[in-house]
């Protein structure tokens, strides 16, 4: 399909993208008048996050799906490069600074794998992540603006029964740590790259430039969420958060839930959105691919799909999944398999397995639910 | 119809959240926690969606 883009004045093409730069430096600094200016340094950082996931097209179910259909390992082998140089920076980090930060450790155990294999699937099926559907949300992709109020009611509820699954069976938190876990972090990543390289069809074992200009940056930006945060890159929580508040607005008594009553979630409850750390970087990372895609000549003039109603259908279901997956899964791609590996959490290797697999899934599931044609 | 209404849609939606949620929460910059979390002293408290129910 080809889009015939309108061409705009020089002048008139200026002026908007200035515009753009002014808008995110308004919204930054007015966080920080109002807020303070660590909310307002998260903001900043959220959409640095979205401005390198959109401008460079960094993803993870599209690069994921690349190496499932055409054995094609560049985008994973940039993810891969991303999360060796978060670690590389974090465990040290962590080992010095014990209290101030801390990493996204997490307990393996059956419903964290299986939730792992259920959100591999669904983002294979909407083509969005948990940092992807909020990226292609702030785009314009109308299945995951669709998909992203369900991700949030999704992992409201999955917070709301966290307990009951993890109840099911879960080993204590194992971490990697130290020196020693670094070594260990890094030789399994490049264990992997090894593989996805031999498994990797001729003529696609070379990681582009901008993928690996977007995994330094999407490693800095990580970096610096820790330091500014004291905790590591999230997704979910945010989401679920603006669940639970919507929740509560309609009258619901969280009171029940060992999860959000407890006191911490029950202060966030209470607290507002724009002091919220995921919540932030998720406003920041819709808001830069709104921006990237508003400085793009021709970046919202792409028409919307005409799909059938089984997809719309399919996508709800899936948003659902996603978010209620993500919080047994204890986190998404980026909480769990990015900054749960980075971070030396074993969580995030077990994630990674089980997601990947779901995904082989997802992508079968994909043309028969009517979001792509049959092949 | 293009994303030229989507796109929107979605920072409309944003705004919207934000907004209700300034409806029912205070915000005081006077106690908000250092720049840093990196020597600040403070245990890190923030939700994330790796961590337990406190």
């Amino acid at each position: 399909m080809t889009v015939a883009v309108m061409a705009e004045p020089s002048g008139s093409w200026a002026a908007r993208r200035g515009l753009i730069v002014l808008v995110a430096i308004a919204a930054v600094l007015a966080v920080a008048l109002l807020a303070g200016a660590r909310y307002g340094l998260l903001l900043a950082i959220g959409l640095g996050f979205g401005l390198v996931l959109e401008g460079l097209r960094f993803g993870f179910a599209g690069p994921w799906r690349a190496m499932i259909l055409r054995r094609d390992p560049s985008g994973i082998l940039a993810q891969l490069l991303a999360i060796a140089l978060v670690a590389v920076v974090a465990f040290p980090l962590l080992s010095a600074s014990q209290g101030e930060l801390a990493g996204a450790a997490a307990p393996i155990g059956w419903a964290m794998a299986g939730g792992a294999f259920v959100f591999g699937a669904c983002m294979q099926v909407v083509l969005g992540c948990g940092s992807g559907t909020l990226v292609n949300a702030g785009s314009g992709n109308p299945v995951s603006l669709l998909a992203l109020p369900f991700f949030a009611i999704g992992s409201f509820l999955g917070a709301y029964s966290l307990i009951w699954w993890t109840d099911l069976g879960a080993l204590p938190i194992l971490t990697l740590t130290g020196t020693s876990g670094l070594a260990v972090t890094l030789g399994l990543l490049a264990a992997v790259a090894g593989l996805l390289l031999v498994l990797a069809a001729p003529g696609t074992r070379r990681v582009p430039r901008r993928l690996i200009l977007a995994a330094l940056l999407l490693a800095g930006l990580a970096i610096g969420n820790l330091v500014v945060a004291g905790q590591p890159w999230g997704v979910v929580y945010g989401l679920g958060l603006w669940g639970a508040k919507g929740a509560v607005a309609l009258g619901a008594d969280l009171s029940g839930s060992a999860f959000w009553a407890a006191p911490g979630n029950a202060g966030r409850l209470e607290g507002s959105v724009l002091t919220d750390v995921t919540s932030l970087t998720n406003i920041g990372i819709i808001t830069g691919a709104f921006l990237v895609a508003c400085w793009r000549q021709g970046g919202l003039s792409q028409p919307l799909p005409k799909l059938p109603a089984r997809a719309w259908a399919a996508t709800i279901v899936a948003g659902l999944l996603l978010g209620y997956s993500a919080r047994l899964a204890f986190g998404c791609n980026v909480g769990a398999f990015f900054s749960g590996i980075s971070t030396g959490s074993l969580h995030g290797w077990v994630w990674f397995a089980m997601a990947f697999a779901g995904a082989f899934v997802g992508v079968r599931l994909r043309p028969i639910l009517g979001l792509e044609p049959r092949t | 119809m293009t994303r030229r209404f989507t796109a929107p849609l979605a920072i409309a939606l944003i705004g919207l959240l934000i907004a209700f949620d300034s409806a029912t929460a205070d915000l005081n910059p006077y106690k908000a926690p250092p720049l840093l979390a990196l020597g600040s002293g403070v245990v890190a408290s923030g939700g994330f969606c790796g961590a337990m129910p406190e």
